[in-house]
């Protein structure tokens, strides 16, 4: 057992707003420079739809991921080593800007330069990257909330597997529904871009899992743009090298959630470590596709386990670091509760942001002024949910309709439990025969409910020490000199070599 | 020693490129290892970089390595083109490399001039390496074609020239009776390696070879593993 520590996320879509507060925060911080304007290290699509950017999960396409070969091993979808090498002069399956959109702005100043005349100046779009004119033709988030559906929606990849009439009736006026999905660099166990890089410059921390790319030894192949089936991985034209969500690690390593977390308006937002076995990896990626799940929830450790803490404290994490492990609401919500799954297990690369499937708005009967809550009627509604259940299992486990199917069974298990308790309209045998079959007991789902609805900060970001301090002292510098100048000193600018 | 406009280029000159090209080569990746980069424009414009980028990029490494291998085996290669259809051959399919890596010079450089994403991604520098690598180019495909047969001479002349170079002690008679076409071309290859380190070619000094050798993953840590975060003590209450 090699135990190790993942800072790892859970975001819970049944309360995810769509506001985009997370992208923002993160575009400020982070990506408002020349070359990166076009990035968005956090974006929020809305689904069904074909997300940022244009079909990113299409991998026959982008050709991200793993796939797993007829001897069992694993072997990225893109290119063998030699194939890399083979492309280097131009890569077939990298996306280009117009895959994303061609980031613009306005000339704001001709609206007060404009000589009087018949008619109202207007501020003309001009692109950022050339400074002309330009007619806009997309945008970062240009299918929001179904916008241009026959379009967007309707070519959404994931709607391969779903039956022809299910299509139709999604796209019926009376029943259309969506949902939304933020995404950020998965921060993988098994990361693809990290393998696909030839230079080597991507790597994993070893101390809290978080991928980066070492912007001084990226020489600006790609191929971790096309190796990254969440296309994570961003160009920057400009530069000329490659970058990438950094889970804000210099404030994780002060204690504080990274920015996307901290602005959460909707609060859909968990942090906190897990430990998992870095030996049993890749073999838990190297399963059948209906078995991922499964098999990513097996690598992660019980930070209860005297076996594992023991193991831990052998690799040097303090007994602050497993505590906060154990406070983990990312353990509490993907292994204690098995509600939150992985985006896309069936690209192998063991993501390390789980999702809490959303009750979408179900097709409930009204009567007498209430949704019809009666034993018959409650399940039944996973099944009847607007959006069929093989697309959601598509999205969040891999074909599996199994786990969507739980975790969304147990999410109405907690809240006619509560209803139950708080208003008391409800058979209680029913209730607790629908508690039986999720398996939950009554503090169970209390704890479910009080962690997804009133949470406090500390309880979502319970953050391990990184103590900077030590790394600090093993890396042999001055600790007090390193106090007194950290910030100061120089730095080369990220600009365009020549 | 009489000294001439030919001692100045083949004797003198050589040496000043190479000097630049190793120092400034090393001095720029130890101080500003952010600007090695291939600096992709695939990204801007994928289309007309493959029609340009993949034949220039294997015509000029085809004939580059020709280049190299008649400098460090010119009797084999002698051997080689001593039967007439070898010879033939030999020189066709160095002329095709040639050509190849021309047309896709040229169209790399339409490109470049013409695409207005492309140009807001160009710099002065760019552009003399594209008049660096179009003369050169330009130069030796008419070579090729006009004084044959170039291999055969390149061994006989051009090798030892070069062998004399690298021996610190360069025979400026061997290239001085060539024709001025041929001394240009020499001068363009070291004008070529004196701007290499200061431009975007220095990317071809870091083609990542050592990724067929390395494991998948890679996990870097800031200290040992087993060292780090071993004194922290649980924290009391919440």
């Amino acid at each position: 057992m090699n135990v190790r520590l993942q800072m790892a996320m859970v975001f819970h879509l049944d309360k995810c707003i769509g506001c985009h507060t997370c992208s923002i925060a993160c575009k400020n911080v982070w990506t408002d420079r020349r070359g990166a304007e076009y990035m968005w290290w956090n974006n929020v699509e809305t689904k069904p739809g074909t997300g940022y950017p244009t079909a990113w999960e299409d991998q026959d396409r982008y050709r991200g991921g793993w796939v797993q070969g007829s001897d069992g091993k694993l072997r990225l979808r893109g290119f063998s080593k030699g194939g890399t090498l083979e492309s280097i002069f131009h890569q077939p399956y990298l996306p280009t800007i117009d895959d994303y959109y061609e980031p613009f702005t306005y000339r704001y100043q001709d609206l007060f330069d404009t000589p009087e005349g018949a008619d109202q100046p207007t501020a003309r779009p001009v692109s950022m990257i050339t400074g002309k004119p330009i007619d806009i033709q997309a945008g970062p988030n240009w299918d929001d909330d179904l916008g241009g559906s026959p379009v967007y929606a309707e070519n959404d990849p994931n709607l391969t597997h779903v039956s022809e009439e299910d299509k139709r009736l999604l796209f019926e006026l009376e029943r259309m529904t969506f949902f939304y999905v933020p995404r950020i660099c998965n921060h993988c166990l098994n990361p693809s871009c990290v393998a696909a890089c030839p230079s080597g410059a991507i790597y994993k921390r070893g101390e809290d899992g978080v991928v980066l790319i070492n912007q001084e030894a990226c020489r600006g192949w790609r191929f971790c743009v096309t190796a990254c089936p969440y296309k994570k991985s961003y160009y920057n034209w400009s530069t000329g090298k490659s970058e990438k969500c950094i889970l804000c690690f210099p404030r994780i390593e002060t204690g504080q959630a990274p920015a996307c977390f901290h602005s959460c308006v909707g609060r859909i937002r968990y942090f906190g470590g897990l430990l998992y076995d870095a030996d049993k990896l890749p073999a838990a990626a190297s399963v059948p596709e209906g078995e991922l799940v499964d098999a990513h929830r097996g690598i992660i450790l019980n930070p209860n386990d005297p076996a594992v803490v023991a193991g831990a404290r052998k690799n040097g994490l303090g007994p602050d670091v497993i505590e906060a492990c154990r406070r983990s609401p990312v353990y509490q919500y993907v292994i204690d509760w098995k509600l939150a799954l992985p985006l896309h297990a069936e690209f192998r690369t063991i993501p390390m942001l789980f999702y809490v499937p959303p009750l979408m708005p179900v097709m409930a009967t009204v009567e007498n002024g209430a949704y019809d809550t009666t034993e018959t009627g409650l399940f039944g509604v996973v099944d009847n949910m607007r959006l069929p259940i093989t697309y959601l299992a598509r999205l969040f486990s891999a074909g599996n309709e199994g786990h969507v199917r739980y975790a969304l069974k147990k999410q109405i298990a907690v809240r006619a439990h509560r209803r139950m308790v708080t208003v008391g309209d409800l058979d209680r045998d029913a209730v607790t025969s629908m508690m039986q079959e999720v398996g939950a007991d009554a503090a169970e789902l209390d704890a479910i409910y009080r962690l997804t609805s009133l949470p406090t900060e500390k309880e979502r970001y319970v953050i391990p020490p990184s103590h900077r301090e030590e790394a600090e002292q093993m890396l042999k510098t001055d600790v007090l000199r390193a106090k007194g100048e950290t910030g100061f000193g120089f730095l080369e600018r990220p600009v365009r070599g020549t | 020693m009489v000294f001439t406009i030919d001692t100045l280029l083949f004797q003198v000159l050589p040496y000043v490129p190479v000097a630049l090209f190793i120092i400034e080569a090393i001095r720029r990746y130890r101080q500003r290892p952010f600007s090695y980069s291939s600096l992709s424009s695939q990204f801007l414009e994928g289309d007309r970089l493959f029609i340009g980028s993949v034949p220039w990029h294997y015509g000029i490494l085809f004939v580059l390595g020709g280049h190299l291998f008649a400098f460090l085996f010119p009797r084999e290669l002698i051997a080689f083109g001593s039967v007439p259809w070898r010879l033939l051959i030999l020189e066709v399919t160095a002329l095709i490399g040639g050509l190849v890596s021309l047309i896709g010079l040229v169209e790399l450089t339409i490109r470049r001039l013409t695409r207005d994403r492309i140009r807001a991604v160009t710099n002065v520098m760019d552009l003399v390496v594209l008049g660096v690598l179009l003369t050169q180019v330009g130069l030796g495909v008419y070579i090729a074609l006009t004084m044959r047969w170039g291999s055969m001479w390149f061994a006989t002349i051009m090798a030892p020239y070069l062998k004399s170079v690298v021996l610190l002690q360069p025979n400026v008679d061997l290239v001085s009776v060539l024709p001025w076409v041929i001394k240009l071309h020499i001068v363009g290859a070291y004008v070529f390696l004196a701007i290499l380190p200061y431009s975007r070619l220095v990317h071809m000094l870091v083609w990542p070879v050592h990724y067929l050798f390395r494991r998948p993953q890679v996990v870097i840590w800031n200290a040992e593993p087993g060292s780090l975060r071993s004194t922290g003590e649980p924290e009391r209450g919440g």
